[in-house]
């Protein structure tokens, strides 16, 4: 982080640099504000659950901000917009990532998926959302696609994981209802080892 | 009783979207030509506005509007009103806002906004104002009373009003020593049953000990967040509510229109956990400010100003003398709680009080109590709100006596718990029915008591063994609700329900009681929820544990209702008496010639054609207006079954018991939860999945209130040090227990007609309280006096400084 870019002036930023979908005219407005002398190319694209997607993103602009906003995958939830919930859990180059915490311009060139990119072609649910359906482990399900993203993840490098090793892995991801057992038991579930 | 749907799983109707990211929440909505609102809040713990000019603002590019105090009615204190002006009470509390074609933009413009402010004294600890000379919160005062006035228009809270309490210095300084104040002290609240004195003479252990519960806040992870826009006079408001339909009166009073001008959508709820139970001051400030500036406005509320918008748990400082009799019944119990309401919140003492008359069924009891308001966050229910914490409280302070007398910590509480003959309160009120006694008894076979109490103090390096068992409870049923479904001429049966969707699928098990009663198949039943414009009945709130009780009351009147119907529509289309005619597989026919009947289907299409009650087009007299309403929209469209309910008697106890154990590291102060297992008296299960999860997120926030979570002020400036989750500290996967077990007595409360009560939140007032019982034991039987019992506390009773830890019953700070 540049000391122009200081920690406060970035969360600052961050936060309010959620410009509106449904009002172009406020949301070009704005980045007319925002446009910094020298910045980078604003208008960029991205590998968002497979499909490159061109979008203007501001410089300071989170990607969180970037799905939900420009983007309208509303899947990804804010739940902090300070990394400390893993609600916005998306992977990138399938390791996980709070969305909320990474500037979108860092991703260009790389593999995105959030929680709408994880149906099959034919609309077919993928394993961890069948299991999380079948173990009741959401509750209110505001922190459900990143507790699902973040299982994602960890199957991937680790298809067969302990309880134990689950725990760790979904550490980063709160669960303000206190699903986590329902949440662990679906991670056995997609993981074969509960049937 | 055998049930075809109730007491088995099924796959609720909204879960998929939430596994897929469709489920959509109040920010997920939009609207074309919609702008972003913010707020303005206050730095100061307590003062006025002396002047504001926004003029400045107003004139920025992208600005277009701003809503202040001018355009919002005042309620008078100690409710919260939408906007400060005069009175602000607390930091965080919202002055005014702007309207803007970006966040950014609104968030610029309030920089540009200049207010001079004037500064009051200010309080964060209780004591500090219930002594003589201390700083008053309010101007008025420092405490509720109740008056019985009217609510000023727009507002919503009625009959309150801010007075003054205050004590002696002597009589603060032996309360805060952990004694009683004395005689000469004032009380808001006072209530005794039995010979007190004559009881405790009878006791032959007896202990005094002080006791602090910090609150802590909710933290729901879907902020308060609404967006609302108008059109012809109609407001249609997306919002984030724990309930639906029984908030629509309070919403529609606060924007100043008639409830049936307002269109209230709410499919999913990021969590309430009581802090969203009724509309909230700031919902006013999204639907005034998009009808002054006559478009849609989203007011987006960030993680710190749901720190300090959003409502946290009472807290309590208070005092407690309980005697056992030699053979382990409780004799008298004499408590005090000074109770911390926040900024214009509700203290708890009283629930608190009824709690440990529950659950310990004492011959003879004294409760006195004041309710206190304080400069930080208001404070609103939260789980089991006074119960929760005071069953963190009493686990320690019960084990201390039964130590102390020599018996067995299960066996007493198993002695003293309430069966059906048990009583609540001063006024001894009645119980619906109770087998808690049973419950403890199949806990502790779960858990194994008998071999793990042997565990208590094992040594292994620095970590000790620690054994502990708590009792949770709260009311958990009301009644007098409305039920409404409709059978189409498609011969599905829509099931309307006004109850709302906090997350724990109660909705729809609660539904499912009608189609039990009409013998229908679940897949030919669709939920109609979550949108008023849908015509939803008039349903309880969902909070309290109620909505498994009352609900299922009401879908079941609503069936019956719909079944008389069909019997009466068979009856005069094929002769005879209703007693003739029975209903199955979705057809009314003949018992004695089952060929003589109709198919649901064909029975909504006769039900349009006859009319009249039939199809809506008449209604009980007694039904709610939103009810009402609700009927005269699906008139014409099939046969409707709506009544309102009866009324039933008596408390409906929701009670559990939780046995811990864990592996506390004497070095570190940090401990393992290595098992937990937890039993129910709640009634029939109608849903096991849905269940568990309130059995297993309860304890979740169990270990949350007793280990972790709690308010923190910096008493020189009154500035709060934990508005984010990790300050807070929420528990995470690793702070929870490896292993947790639930189960339930599974006997039917007598007056749900499929037997079912709530359980969401005695389910966190056991866990809590094992864990604290679990973390004395470990620690010899030591009484930390206070909750949450954190890691440095324990390391500092480890080190002999207790004196850090509970001087002085300190709240409100570490």
């Amino acid at each position: 982080m540049t000391p122009r870019l200081t920690r406060r002036r970035f969360i600052k930023s961050v936060i309010f640099s959620g410009a509106a979908l449904s009002s172009g005219a406020g949301f070009y407005l704005a980045s007319a504000q925002s446009r910094a002398a020298g910045g980078v190319e604003r208008l960029v694209s991205l590998n968002i659950n497979g499909r490159t997607r061109r979008v203007d993103v501001m410089p300071q602009e989170t990607l969180a901000h970037t799905l939900r906003y420009k983007l309208g995958l509303t899947g990804t939830k804010i739940g902090c917009n300070r990394g400390e919930c893993g609600s916005c859990t998306v992977t990138i180059n399938d390791v996980t990532h709070y969305s909320c915490s990474t500037l979108t311009h860092s991703v260009k060139g790389k593999e995105v998926m959030t929680i709408e990119g994880l149906r099959g072609a034919d609309g077919t649910l993928h394993a961890v959302q069948q299991a999380f359906i079948a173990e009741l482990s959401p509750q209110c399900g505001f922190c459900t696609p990143g507790q699902i993203m973040a299982t994602v993840a960890l199957l991937k490098t680790n298809p067969r994981p302990t309880r134990d090793e689950a725990r760790q892995a979904l550490s980063g991801n709160l669960c303000r209802c206190g699903a986590y057992d329902h949440y662990l038991n679906g991670v056995m579930r997609a993981s074969g080892q509960l049937s | 009783m055998t049930y075809k749907l109730l007491g088995k799983n099924f796959t609720p109707p909204d879960i998929e979207g939430k596994v897929t990211g469709d489920a959509r929440y109040a920010e997920d909505f939009k609207k074309e030509g919609m702008v972003f609102a913010r707020l303005l809040t206050s730095p100061l713990p307590a003062g006025r506005i002396v002047s504001i000019d926004y003029s400045e603002a107003l004139a920025m590019e992208g600005v277009v509007g701003i809503l202040t105090t001018e355009d919002l009615p005042q309620p008078a204190a100690p409710a919260n009103p939408s906007f400060a002006s005069d009175e602000i009470t607390f930091l965080g509390q919202p002055i005014l806002a702007v309207a803007a074609v970006t966040e950014q933009i609104a968030e610029n413009a309030l920089e540009k906004i200049r207010i001079e402010f004037e500064r009051r004294p200010f309080v964060v600890d209780p004591l500090d104002t219930l002594v003589e000379g201390g700083p008053n919160p309010y101007l008025k005062g420092n405490t509720l009373v109740r008056t019985g006035g009217a609510a000023a228009a727009g507002t919503t809270q009625s009959g309150t009003d801010v007075a003054e309490i205050k004590w002696s210095r002597d009589a603060i300084n032996a309360f805060r020593a952990g004694r009683d104040p004395g005689p000469n002290v004032p009380w808001g609240n006072e209530w005794v049953f039995g010979e007190l004195d004559a009881e405790f003479a009878q006791c032959t252990s007896i202990v005094e000990e002080p006791f602090v519960t910090i609150g802590q806040s909710h933290h729901a992870l879907e902020s308060r967040t609404g967006m609302a826009y108008w059109e012809n006079g109609r407001c249609f408001f997306y919002g984030s509510l724990q309930s639906h339909t029984i908030a629509i009166p309070a919403l529609a009073g606060m924007l100043g229109i008639d409830p049936a001008n307002l269109v209230f959508i709410n499919e999913n709820t990021g969590g309430g956990f009581g802090g969203k139970i009724f509309p909230y001051p700031v919902m006013a400030v999204t639907g005034h400010l998009a009808r002054k500036i006559n478009r849609p406005v989203q007011l987006r509320i960030t993680r710190e100003e749901e720190f300090y918008i959003g409502h946290a748990r009472a807290g309590m400082q208070g005092w407690m003398k309980l005697g056992l009799k030699a053979d382990g019944k409780v004799g008298a119990i004499d408590m005090i709680v000074i109770g911390d309401a926040g900024s214009g919140g509700g203290a708890s003492g009283p629930g608190a009080a009824n709690f440990v008359s529950l659950m310990l069924q004492p011959n003879a009891m004294r409760f006195r109590g004041v309710s206190l308001y304080t400069n930080t966050t208001p404070r609103a229910a939260q789980r089991g709100p006074g119960e929760n914490e005071m069953a963190t409280a009493l686990s320690p302070i019960l084990d201390k006596a039964i130590r102390q007398a020599g018996l067995d910590p299960v066996q007493v509480r198993i002695q003293n718990a309430p069966d059906s003959s048990g009583t609540i309160g001063p006024q001894r009120g009645e119980l619906t029915g109770s087998w808690f006694p049973q419950a403890i008894a199949q806990g502790a076979e779960m858990f194994n008591w008998e071999e793990r109490k042997q565990l208590s103090g094992r040594r292994n390096g620095t970590k000790v063994t620690g054994v502990g068992v708590g009792m949770g409870y709260h009311s958990a049923g009301a009644s007098g609700f409305d039920g409404l479904l409709r059978i189409g001429t498609d011969g599905k049966v829509y099931l309307h329900t006004g109850v709302g969707n906090l997350g724990t699928y109660s909705y729809a098990a609660v539904v499912r009681a009608a189609a039990e009663a009409l013998k229908v198949d679940w897949e030919n039943c669709e939920i109609v929820r979550g949108d008023s414009s849908l015509h939803l009945p008039w349903s309880t709130f969902q909070a309290g544990s109620n909505t498994m009780f009352t609900e299922v009351r009401t879908n079941n009147a609503a069936a019956q209702d719909a079944i008389r119907k069909l019997k009466q529509i068979a009856a005069t289309d094929f002769g005879g008496d209703l007693a003739e005619y029975d209903i199955d597989g979705q057809r009314v026919f003949k018992i004695s010639d089952p060929a003589q009947g109709l198919t649901y289907a064909a029975a909504a299409q006769r039900a349009i054609e006859l009319g009249g009650e039939y199809s809506g087009q008449t209604y009980p007299e007694d039904l709610n207006a939103i009810t009402s309403r609700s009927v005269q929209g699906l008139a014409g469209t099939g046969l409707i079954g709506v009544a309102k309910d009866a009324r039933h008697t008596g408390t409906v106890p929701s009670m559990t018991v939780g046995f811990m154990q864990i592996e506390l590291d004497t070095m570190t102060g940090k401990y393992d939860i290595v098992d937990y297992a937890c039993v129910a008296d709640c009634g029939t299960v109608i849903h096991p999945l849905g269940f568990s999860q309130s059995m297993h997120g309860g304890s979740v926030w169990g270990v949350g209130l007793a280990g972790y979570e709690r308010l923190v002020y910096d008493t020189q400036n009154g500035l709060p040090a934990n508005v984010g989750l990790y300050q807070a500290k929420i528990p995470t996967y690793l702070d929870v227990p490896k292993n947790t077990q639930h189960g339930a007595t599974n006997i039917p409360d007598p007056q749900s007609p499929v037997g079912s009560r709530g359980v969401g939140e005695p389910s966190q007032g056991c866990a809590c309280a094992a864990l604290a019982s679990a973390i004395s034991d470990a620690m010899g039987g030591h009484h930390f006096s206070r909750a949450p019992i954190t890691a440095d506390m324990i390391v500092n009773h480890v080190a002999q400084l207790d004196h850090f830890n509970t001087g002085n019953l300190k709240t409100n700070t570490f």
